[in-house]
């Protein structure tokens, strides 16, 4: 049977490593071709790059990232950022990328999702979603999508997103709380769950890993068919064997030899 | 080098048609010393070496885009005439006779069929995506010592092959599906190689020193 994914996510700005803690105060820590060349070696299942630059002029910083890290690393190489057509995307993955993530344009216009599974295959289109927990009189679920880095509130339903998404043909979908994203006291189990059981296509957790057990729990009680972590291991606290082997014997199934 | 041809040794193709990323295919190979040539030429598969015939998207298009370049029709001769192929993910997949994707006739170098996976368990995901185990059901160069490593999959279709002495391997996804199979000069993964770690560059270098006899 598959094993649940260990995703590691890269933040880049301006070709830099940069971790955020509640998408603000991000700071520089590294090259991201050797943090993901070093998670790959180490065990690494998945890796995520996320294009945090603000301006679209360094777009091409983006792309040389990305060709050098698929030049060297031979996982699944995820990309998002910023990514609002089919061109942005086709660079993308002429540069190396496997899997391209969608997200806050595709909020804006859904068709987007659609014409990305079209131009390159739905199994590489990846909606990913910043929610927020708010009252059910605003979003009946409980969650609703915010956008532009989690700044921006749209009430849209986040669990009729999901489905939606999925719909349009998304072939993965990223469920990232933005309440919980930076403070590294554990995934979002419940909303995770919510969002696993409601589609059939893949789910990752996102936000607020900081200790072994939080993945555990989402890949378990959360249903997440993959756990991704940033900071646990750009800060040197944890390493991608380390974890894996941890969730390993907990019962979970993951890929033990690399 | 094989009676009396003007090819240059080692010559490795990569199939190009509209299937997305060869290029990843082709680092892969780099990485184990394999200098691979992306083509859609008839003249360049015929005259390969070795062939790779990889890809991702649906099979309907890819099988228009190989009709059109006359790379199918190539496809086919080389696998006649011996050339060892390696075929990925949906390059495995329209190596059969048909798929149900499209409902599209295929290349039918092996006998068999692709069909969507259907599933009676509603947590198991469509497409079945991530990394799996592949048991070896009948030994072959290329997948010598593949043992307990994973291998990185990414499809919602599956291949069917009717003979079962052309699977090679299998995995399971509620029930076991063959995830690699191989007839003569040619063998196949369901998995994607170029994307498994060392495990995946391992096939490939193998790959690179298979002779083509099974």
């Amino acid at each position: 049977m598959l094993s649940k994914r260990l995703i590691a996510c890269l933040d880049v700005r301006n070709g830099h490593l940069a971790k955020s803690v509640r998408f603000v105060n991000t700071k520089d820590i590294g090259d991201p071709v050797a943090k993901a060349r070093e998670y790959y070696l180490d065990g690494l299942d998945e890796l995520v790059f996320y294009d945090i630059t603000a301006s679209s002029d360094n777009r091409k910083i983006m792309l040389d990232v990305v060709e050098a890290v698929a030049e060297q690393v031979f996982i699944p190489l995820s990309v998002g950022g910023g990514v609002a057509s089919v061109a942005h995307a086709t660079d993308l993955r002429l540069a190396g990328a496997e899997k391209i993530n969608v997200n806050s344009a595709a909020v804006r216009r859904p068709a987007l999702v659609a014409e990305c599974a079209d131009a390159i295959g739905g199994q590489n289109v990846v909606l990913s979603m910043d929610i927020r927990r708010v009252d059910t009189a605003i979003a009946p679920s409980g969650y609703e999508i915010v956008v532009n880095g989690g700044r921006q509130p749209t009430g849209i339903d986040a669990l009729g997103w999901a489905r939606e998404g999925e719909r349009l043909g998304a072939g993965e979908l990223v469920v990232n709380s933005i309440d919980a994203d930076g403070t590294r006291a554990g995934y979002e189990v419940t909303l995770t769950k919510l969002l696993s059981e409601a589609v059939r296509v893949p789910v990752v957790a996102s936000g607020g890993a900081g200790a072994p057990a939080h993945l555990l729990e989402v890949l378990t009680t959360g249903k997440a068919d993959a756990a991704l972590v940033a900071s646990m291991l750009h800060y040197g606290d944890h390493t991608v064997s380390g974890l894996k082997r941890h969730l390993h014997e907990g019962g979970v199934k993951m890929r033990m030899t690399w | 080098m094989r009676g009396g041809r003007t090819v240059v040794a080692n010559m490795l193709v990569i199939v190009d048609y509209d299937a997305g990323n060869l290029m990843s295919v082709r680092r892969a190979c780099q990485e184990v010393g394999l200098a691979a040539e992306i083509s859609a030429d008839p003249e360049r598969i015929r005259n390969a070496e070795r062939i790779i015939f990889p890809g991702v998207g649906a099979a309907g298009s890819a099988m228009r885009s190989l009709r059109a370049s006359g790379a199918a029709d190539a496809l086919t001769q080389a696998f006649h005439a011996g050339t060892p192929m390696l075929g990925i993910c949906l390059g495995l997949q329209i190596s059969l006779d048909h798929s149900e994707e499209n409902d599209t006739k295929t290349l039918g170098i092996v006998t068999g069929e692709t069909r969507r996976f259907r599933l009676s368990d509603p947590a198991l995901k469509v497409p079945h995506m991530g990394w799996n185990r592949v048991r070896v059901v009948r030994p072959h160069p290329v997948l010598d010592g593949v043992g307990d490593d994973e291998f990185y999959f990414v499809h919602a279709y599956h291949p069917l092959p009717a003979r079962r002495a052309d699977v090679l391997a299998e995995s399971k996804y509620e029930k076991p599906f063959c995830s690699a199979l191989g007839r003569a000069n040619y063998v196949a993964t369901q998995f994607h190689p170029e994307k498994s770690g060392r495990a995946g560059l391992r096939l490939l270098e193998r790959f690179g020193a298979w002779e083509g006899h099974a």
